[in-house]
């Protein structure tokens, strides 16, 4: 009983956080910055958040992760981190020579003032960016918002910094990555070349950090979007951002600085949300539904209809970030499930909206809380007090499930302790047909678990 | 990749042995180089291994909740009893905190933290910010301790203010406020403290009882399956065994200088090293001859059944080629001696974090064309390891990875070590899993071994 002193009696807590349910700003825009092609992500700031942020990663992946950082001292503390980080772009152009180096902020350099636009400009005029090579940056300090805070910076610092606008419109389409998979972009890919219709997608992480065992580190695997892409997508004839707060503020950056149009949808995850992508992309790109996908849903909903007996009413608790639990959360209530909690560390208006639409008529009693106060330790609480039959969350989730005794499906971010997420997609028509089959092996193996001898079924 | 070469600047910090080469010392005790992929922490990271094992106490993380999020149980020390240590706790700093100071938030932190938990004690860690902004932790922590009674004690591991190895002295100093604190009755004259023990796997438990086989009382594991009473009384011991040089050695040498209590270095990975780590304290006792016959016994039961079941290990390893790169320097020598007693020689031995003493040391020990490196990248690593045709990492978490793409094996010989490694059963199961890794059949399908279609 790891959590044995989780108590039942709810307290509003003022200070304090147990078992977060997020993690801070950088580490997100070092994940969106691996998804440019022969970018190093750099931190500006100690050591240890570099050393951290490539940990998790390389836990969550069994990948390399390769980044940088400007290796602050207390001298640097003192009187600002522009020599640190100067001095970081000469290095890191002359020896690890990448094409992109994207900079992000830490809570020390936003706090001591360095203003991260004004040294990357200072170190274009001062000739540290050689020909043809970038500087990017996104101001990520740890103490606003949360890991999905910083992606969404970094991917807007993406799409503001690269974007140009040549004039002549190009008959593609951007789709802006919310934080997902590399195998979830991957099946975006798919998607896209299934309908026929010409995208750019950007971040993208896939053959980044799903890279082939080759008999080499490749330092730049060869995955990302190209920085030709990136350029080009101020000439796409829109945009659609997967995601209201990892994706939606660099659509608005891009309208803002190239005049494409966009639509905000939510990471297809479950049945509907694909469909609505499907819809969209269809029409943005001027294109009919082929029969293959439409095969691809009738799978899904097919097995849908052949399970729904075992679905029906299951109360489920989840948690982790607010871009994929709301169209997780619609997809179990298609599935005729009961999403009774939901909590997320993200702080952000639009997803108690979001939850207050989806949830008020079908399940009117769900708990959810996002922001200050929304941890592991008051979703355990609830979990205490009106058990559930499902949990879903990142690994950090086990503990919870191990002394509740609650079948387990981890989805999320960061996932420490099983494989499989970065090869198999969630979203789609076939990734809600691996959440349906996740949900029921998970549920179907706890029922032949528990049933008596006789009522132990070989027929299910 | 092969375009990457060695960063400038750092080629002081690279060594290769060769006869009659200038034997310059190699550059080490720096701070890394801005702009390198360092596999390095920050002083934060440091003072939190160090005092993560102590199971009683809650450890909270002022700042905001990255820190506290990346350092969540991700490390295997275990407890035998209270698991509070494997809890994340933080003050999740906002921006209004940074901007009005968190004092107010950390005291409410505190209050409702010790209510819920009831810890023997409390850990408070500063962040980069904390810093800055400059809360007065010192004050909040003595106003808490005097309204719960319990000792709580500021961590002053400001991740910039330094290298890991500054957070490692910085946990010795919150340590050092609680020794000296409770009774040493009824304490044998005949007792130590393990000092730089984590009980990773529980490595601890392993050592903790060799000694008490040989009639050692052992006080205090600093910080193993840690307990507040245990490090509280650990002044009362007679000897303290240091393990890990990095580590706990300053807190040894205050021991020394506030108690008396005279140290030894010791490492338990490895037949030799182990051994002699028996050895080494039972010398200190002369006036109790059975407890040296103890540590001899011990030795020559464990080698006689562990010796014959590492033949075979042996046979498949021996020539193969190894490449350290760990944390501390220290664990390198042993590491060395272990490799070898199983067939295998080392040609790239590094460390994050060793120092000028460490690597002329290692420099002695190494054979003819070793490369020795400090504070060392990734773009090194590999490159090394394919100059020199390494059959095996061992390193840590950020390490695997890269072993495992250039199609080699690895053994994790920090954190995530999941079977004991020390004592002679661990000298066993090392063997072992270099034995799997290195012969794993996935191998022969990599393309650099000819495994491609």
């Amino acid at each position: 009983m790891l959590l044995r002193h989780t108590s039942k009696e709810v307290k509003e807590r003022v200070g304090l956080t147990i078992n977060p349910a997020k993690t801070c700003q950088p580490i997100g825009a070092m994940y969106a910055a691996l998804g440019i092609h022969g970018c190093l992500p750099h931190s500006h700031g100690s050591q240890g958040c570099c050393s951290y942020h490539r940990s998790t990663l390389t836990r969550h992946y069994k990948e390399p992760v390769m980044a940088a950082t400007s290796s602050f001292t207390e001298g640097a503390s003192v009187f600002g981190g522009q020599a640190n980080l100067l001095a970081a772009i000469e290095t890191i152009f002359s020896v690890y020579d990448p094409d992109i180096i994207a900079v992000h902020s830490t809570c020390l350099s936003e706090t001591i003032g360095d203003d991260l636009q004004q040294i990357t400009r200072k170190a274009k005029d001062d000739g540290k960016v050689p020909e043809g090579k970038h500087l990017i940056f996104a101001s990520t300090p740890s103490f606003i918002g949360s890991h999905v805070t910083g992606y969404a910076n970094m991917v807007t610092g993406i799409a503001s910094q690269f974007a140009v606008s040549s004039g002549i419109k190009k008959n593609q389409i951007n789709i802006i990555a919310g934080w997902m998979e590399p195998s979830d972009m991957r099946e975006i890919k798919r998607l896209s070349s299934v309908l026929g219709v010409k995208i750019v997608l950007f971040p993208d992480t896939s053959d980044v950090l799903d890279a082939p065992q080759s008999g080499k580190h490749e330092f730049y695997p060869k995955g990302g979007t190209t920085v030709a892409e990136l350029q080009s997508s101020g000439d796409s004839l829109s945009s659609l951002a997967l995601g209201c707060i990892s994706a939606e503020p660099a659509a608005i950056a891009l309208e803002k600085c190239c005049k494409v149009p966009f639509k905000t949808l939510d990471i297809p995850i479950g049945l509907t949300a694909t469909d609505r992508f499907i819809m969209a992309l269809s029409q943005a790109g001027g294109v009919t539904v082929p029969d293959e996908i439409t095969a691809d849903r009738g799978r899904l909903v097919d097995v849908m209809a052949d399970m729904e007996q075992y679905l029906y009413g299951k109360r489920v608790a989840l948690f982790g970030d607010p871009d994929q639990l709301v169209p997780l959360t619609e997809f179990l209530l298609d599935l005729n499930m009961k999403p009774v909690f939901i909590v997320s560390g993200t702080p952000g208006q639009r997803f108690e909206k979001r939850m207050n639409l989806l949830l008020n008529e079908r399940t009117p009693e769900t708990k959810f809380r996002n922001g200050i106060g929304a941890d592991m330790f008051l979703l355990h609480q609830w979990m205490k007090n009106e058990p559930v039959d499902l949990l879903i969350g990142n690994s950090y989730g086990k503990y919870m499930a191990r002394d509740e005794d609650v079948p387990f499906i981890r989805f999320g971010f960061p996932i420490l302790d099983r494989i499989g997420h970065s090869y198999f997609p969630n979203v789609g028509y076939s990734g809600g047909l691996r959440l349906v089959e996740k949900i029921l092996n998970a549920l179907m193996d706890r029922q032949d678990r528990d049933a008596l001898e006789e009522k132990f079924e070989l027929v299910m | 990749m092969d375009s990457i070469g060695i960063l400038e600047g750092r080629q002081k910090q690279i060594f290769e042995k060769k006869s009659g080469a200038t034997q310059a010392d190699i550059a080490c005790d720096t701070s890394s180089l801005s702009g390198s992929v360092s596999q390095r922490a920050c002083v934060f990271c440091g003072s939190r291994v160090v005092l993560y094992p102590v199971a009683d106490a809650i450890h909270l993380v002022h700042g905001p909740i990255g820190c506290a999020a990346y350092t969540w149980d991700i490390r295997g020390a275990v407890s035998s009893g209270p698991e509070l240590h494997r809890l994340s706790f933080s003050t999740d700093l906002q921006e209004m905190d940074v901007i009005y100071g968190g004092e107010k938030k950390l005291y409410k932190s505190l209050i409702e933290l010790i209510e819920q938990y009831k810890p023997k004690a409390a850990f408070i860690y500063s962040t980069c910010i904390v810093g800055l902004i400059g809360d007065d932790i010192e004050a909040v922590c003595k106003k808490v301790a005097r309204e719960t009674g319990i000792p709580v004690l500021p961590v002053h591991s400001e991740g910039f203010k330094g290298t890991k190895k500054d957070g490692y002295k910085a946990a010795c100093h919150a340590l050092m406020q609680l020794i000296g604190t409770g009774s040493t009755q009824d304490i044998s004259k005949q007792s130590i403290n393990i000092l730089g023990e984590f009980n990773l796997a529980g490595e601890a438990w392993i050592i903790r009882q060799y000694y008490e086989k040989m009639g050692i009382e052992v006080v205090a594991t600093l910080t193993g399956d840690g307990r507040i009473d245990a490090v509280r009384r650990a002044h009362g011991a007679t000897l303290n065994v240091v393990q890990c040089s990095g580590s706990m050695t300053w807190l040894a040498k205050e021991m020394e200088e506030k108690y008396g209590i005279p140290y030894i270095r010791v490492s338990y990975f490895g037949i030799e090293d182990m051994s002699k780590s028996l050895y080494d304290v039972a010398v200190k006792f002369p006036e109790r001859p059975e407890i040296m016959d103890a540590a001899k016994q011990i030795v020559s039961e464990e080698v006689k059944t562990l010796y014959p079941s590492l033949q075979k290990f042996k046979k498949a390893l021996t020539g193969k080629k190894a490449a350290i790169y760990v944390g501390g320097a220290f664990k390198t020598f042993s590491l060395i001696k272990a490799l070898r007693s199983i067939g295998m020689s080392v040609v790239l031995a590094g460390s994050q974090t060793g120092n000028k003493d460490d690597y002329a040391r290692l420099k002695e020990m190494c054979d003819e064309g070793t490369v020795i490196v400090d504070d060392s990248n990734p773009v090194e690593l590999s490159k090394f390891i394919l100059e020199k045709g390494a059959d095996l990492l061992i390193g840590g978490v950020k390490e695997r990875p890269i072993a495992f793409k250039l199609g080699i094996g690895f053994c994790d010989h920090n954190h995530e070590r999941k079977i004991p490694l020390a004592g002679f059963v661990g000298m066993y199961n090392f063997a072992l899993e270099v034995y799997q890794s290195v012969m794993s059949p996935v191998w022969q399908f990599a393309p650099r071994k000819g495994g491609s279609l």
